[in-house]
């Protein structure tokens, strides 16, 4: 599965890994979005019918469906709460982050 | 035929750790088309949101190939990008656009013409968030009437916006073009079938999807979704498509008294009378109207 992810290698800056022109590899993160969230959604496994409404609508696409069941990536979730919104079977609650 | 689903696209993800706004209609619109087109799909992407949330260095969130073109140029390197790929002999790809409304309607409206006149085989998907909002909410020509931006604000005697929202669907349509379309974040099965259906024509394919952007509009970030189907639903915004010459409305307009709440629900639009949202509604009637007595004297 392609999926841009966390890269550690470029964790210092040198002649090896600095871009020789404009162009760079592509699905390249080094940090996360997890900071921006307020309110994280938070899936009660128990309900979810794994009817995939909440993973189409992310406009992230953090959320991941796993055996049938959704679940999310919390490093890159911004707590825009439309999964919550968006589930007709109530299973998605949005918790304030402490 | 039945189109894509949510179960039969990619579960690869080729938009992703992206710095847009949380709850932005936009950036559910780019991951949704490139889950559908898949990885072959190399994406160019004018100056706006979505190259600015996406290619912030060395943070590069598009797993497949994508580049920023200049903001009047998205169709122009569209057309360098097919030809290069097709004389180095390859194969199986899509060149696909992913601009905003003022990339499109303003800015990049006389390549987009010249593009559509070569007839090139590319899929130019127009995100509209209704204003320049990666600079800070500025009018486009695709600003509905009434709303409130930062060059058109609402005052005592100014209304907001005083300009109807352009017609860009038969604008694109008037060239001949192969295949063009309206869609919503709000219907993605929708979305995601016309996508499909411009992956499978040669020529010029356009695409207009209207995305809601909450830090814009001034709406809560988990109503994007909701606000785009009751766009669709209130008759505000039409679902259609134009195919060999013809027009075909997708979905008629199934609450149209919920024009007050869309409306309400939006801060861009708080300074609205009755009355203002009375002219938007007369507006509306008359473009259905309009487009019904067309249909008619066309024999369809």
């Amino acid at each position: 599965m392609i999926v841009p992810r966390l890269t550690s290698d470029i964790s210092v800056w040198s002649s090896d890994n600095l871009p020789s022109s404009t162009c760079y590899r592509a699905g390249t993160l080094v940090d996360v979005n997890a900071g921006w969230r307020t309110v994280r959604p938070v899936i009660n496994a128990g309900l979810c019918k794994g009817c995939y409404r909440c993973y189409l609508h992310c406009p992230d696409g953090t959320i991941r469906m796993e055996s049938g069941k959704a679940s999310v990536d919390y490093d890159f979730c911004k707590g825009c709460g439309i999964c919550a919104r968006i589930c007709s079977f109530g299973c998605i609650s949005m918790e304030v982050e402490r | 035929m039945s189109g894509p689903t949510a179960k039969t696209i990619t579960e690869d993800e080729y938009f992703y750790g992206h710095k847009a706004c949380a709850g932005c209609g936009g950036a559910l619109a780019v991951r949704i088309a490139l889950k559908v087109l898949g990885r072959r799909a190399v994406a160019v992407l004018p100056a706006g949101c979505m190259s600015a949330v996406g290619f912030n260095f060395p943070n590069l969130c598009f797993a497949n190939n994508a580049i920023i073109s200049t903001f009047a140029g998205t169709a122009s390197m569209m057309t360098g990008i097919e030809a290069g790929l097709k004389a180095r002999g390859l194969s199986d790809y899509t060149v696909v656009g992913f601009a905003g409304d003022g990339g499109t309607a303003d800015i990049g409206l006389q390549a987009l013409s010249g593009c559509i006149d070569r007839n090139d085989d590319v899929i130019y998907i127009c995100y509209d968030n209704e204003a320049y909002m990666n600079t800070g909410t500025q009018k486009s020509s695709l600003t509905p009437f009434g709303a409130s931006t930062t060059t058109t604000p609402a005052g005592s005697i100014v209304r907001g916006n005083t300009r109807e929202k352009k017609d860009l669907l038969r604008i694109v349509a008037a060239h001949g073009i192969p295949y063009a379309a309206t869609a919503s974040v709000g219907y993605l099965d929708d979305y995601m079938m016309k996508v499909e259906k411009a992956s499978r024509i040669r020529g010029t394919k356009f695409i207009h999807v209207l995305a809601p952007c909450p830090t814009g509009w001034g709406a809560r970030t988990d109503m994007t979704v909701e606000l785009a189907r009751k766009a669709v639903d209130t008759g505000l915004w039409r679902l259609e498509e134009f195919e060999n010459g013809e027009f075909r409305l997708n979905r008629g307009m199934s609450d149209p008294a919920g024009i007050r709440d869309y409306i309400r629900s939006q801060k861009r639009f708080a300074h609205l009378t009755d009355e203002d949202i009375a002219h938007i509604e007369r507006f509306r009637d008359a473009r259905w109207k309009d487009d019904a007595q067309g249909r008619s004297e066309r024999g369809l």
